[in-house]
């Protein structure tokens, strides 16, 4: 069974074509990543499965469902969540509050409170704080903060554009842990990764995206490839 | 009481409607609108045309503020792409279209001539002739202004205004439409300001287009600054601060030609101790950008 399927995928923001023709498809229970150079469109792939970029041509399909036309709030609904570039949280709120806008879509007080719990139990700092303003998190912190509130809204997928962007080594590795601790909770993930080799190492499947199309495509030996090596890895591994 | 104790308490209790009010849209959801002193403008007028045209006060207090409202709607919704500066200067700009109208429109407002005559409020069969009861009125009606804005910041919804002002677009991606947040939270604050608006010409009876100009955005935005960035309690302090402390130089031997340009200077220190030493204001909570 596949999770979600694109197909021919050209995309873009008012007129200016970014993706030109993407196939990417992810099976339930497994981390894709999208890596590549910066302006390869991989954030585009991401907001285009959204709704939040322009998609021209090509079909999206979730669980044998098309979703191309959807608005962001039913796509939630379908079980999508999104993470958005560079840890942005409300910083005037509390993390309580920041999470629970995370479940704003959500009516049944009762799941709030249970997904609120499994969001404390993965991240148990986030309990600690729960009262604190979450301008006064650490970069770590808002990190874990902007994905529990995205496991808020209870997901089957989740897409995270860049996750790892301005953290410390110690912390991308973390993060990187946290990750794929999340797929063995049963998550499907589509990862969008400067850090190349981190991503390859996590993820099941690895798409390589040079100027709008796929350049290369595989596993974890993918990061034997040429390609990968000399371009994007500086030739040292 | 003394009149003139009594004159400045009055207009401190409207300011805080107008003032917290703006804090509202400018403060909590970080909607730069320079606009505000035109739904002022627009209660006021519409409260005293409503009044000359025999709709009862009650009814007209009301009504002004639902048509500062409707403004608030069509402002917000024309500049709906608008962010930030450019924001700013757009509501600027609305501000000096409704006051060229005020001034222009003489079948409507008697230009700059003004309308004089307003009636004191009267209701239930109860007219409110002397300056104390003025003062009565409009400070139970600032309590219960302060205390429904209050209550809308301490809403889920006061917690949607204030996550659209930190990040907008983190807020879209988690499925809510960030524009209809806007929207209400425009038609809140306008209604606030044209009831404001209305409180005002009932009290000194006669209302001109020079009351709202540029002088009175920046006396109405120094306060929410000075005051503080999303914060009711800072906004109402403020509102004190700005209004009373200039009123400290009428008792210094100042003549009324220096004293207006001195009033002015005792703005811009006030203004600039803040930015220098306390940049979110004296309760501010956020910076705002």
């Amino acid at each position: 069974m596949i999770m979600l399927e694109i197909t021919n995928l050209h995309a873009g923001y008012a007129g200016l074509e970014v993706l030109r023709g993407i196939d990417i498809s992810i099976s339930p229970n497994e981390i894709v990543a999208l890596i590549g150079p910066n302006g390869a469109g991989k954030s585009t792939v991401i907001k285009s499965i959204f709704n939040i970029s322009d998609v021209t041509s090509g079909s999206i399909v979730y669980k044998g469902e098309e979703i191309t036309d959807l608005h962001t709030h039913e796509l939630i609904d379908f079980g999508i969540s999104y993470v958005n570039q560079g840890r942005v949280i409300f910083s005037n709120l509390t993390v309580r509050e920041n999470l629970e806008i995370g479940a704003e879509l959500i009516r049944d007080r009762h799941v709030v409170e249970k997904n609120l719990s499994h969001v404390f139990r993965k991240f148990p700092v986030l309990k600690r704080k729960a009262g604190q303003l979450a301008y006064a998190l650490s970069g770590g912190e808002r990190q874990q903060l902007a994905l529990g509130r995205a496991l808020m809204q209870n997901p089957s997928l989740l897409l995270l554009d860049e996750p790892s962007l301005g953290l410390s080594p110690k912390l991308q590795k973390e993060l990187f842990e946290t990750i794929s601790q999340l797929r063995e909770d049963g998550l499907s993930i589509l990862i969008v990764e400067q850090n190349a080799k981190k991503a390859i190492q996590i993820a099941d499947k690895t798409y390589l995206l040079e100027d709008g199309k796929i350049a290369l495509s595989g596993g974890k030996d993918i990061i034997k490839h040429e390609k990968i090596k000399n371009v994007y890895l500086g030739g040292r591994y | 009481m003394n009149p003139y104790i009594t004159n400045l308490l009055i207009l401190i209790a409207i300011y805080i409607i107008l003032a917290v009010s703006l804090n509202l849209a400018l403060g909590y959801t970080g909607l730069l609108n320079l606009g505000h002193i035109a739904f002022f403008g627009i209660g006021a007028y519409a409260s005293t045309l409503l009044t000359q045209a025999g709709v009862p006060f009650i009814a007209s207090f009301i009504i002004a503020g639902a048509i500062s409202s409707i403004f608030g709607f069509l402002l917000v919704y024309a500049t709906k792409k608008l962010r930030g500066d450019y924001l700013a200067l757009a509501t600027l700009g609305f501000n000096f279209v409704i006051y060229s109208l005020m001034l222009n429109w003489k079948s409507l407002t008697r230009g700059a001539a003004g309308i004089p005559g307003i009636v004191k409020p009267s209701f239930f069969g109860f007219t409110i002739q002397s300056n104390i009861s003025y003062l009565i009125f409009v400070s139970v009606i600032c309590i219960f202004c302060i205390y429904l804005m209050y209550l809308i910041v301490r809403s889920p919804f006061g917690r949607l205004m204030q996550a659209t002002r930190d990040d907008e677009f983190g807020l879209r991606v988690l499925g809510k439409n960030t524009s209809v947040i806007k929207y209400k939270v425009m038609i809140i604050s306008s209604f606030f300001a044209g009831i404001a608006g209305s409180l005002f010409v009932h009290y000194i009876t006669y209302v001109q287009p020079n009351y709202f100009t540029l002088t009175e955005i920046i006396l109405v935005l120094t306060i929410v600054i000075v005051g503080g960035i999303a914060s009711l309690k800072g906004t109402i302090i403020g509102t004190f601060v700005i209004v009373l402390v200039p009123e400290l130089l009428r008792f210094l031997p100042l003549g009324s030609s220096v004293l207006g340009p001195a009033r002015q200077i005792v703005y811009a220190l006030i203004l600039l101790g803040i930015l220098l030493y306390r940049p979110r204001g004296l309760f501010g909570r956020a910076d705002l950008q």
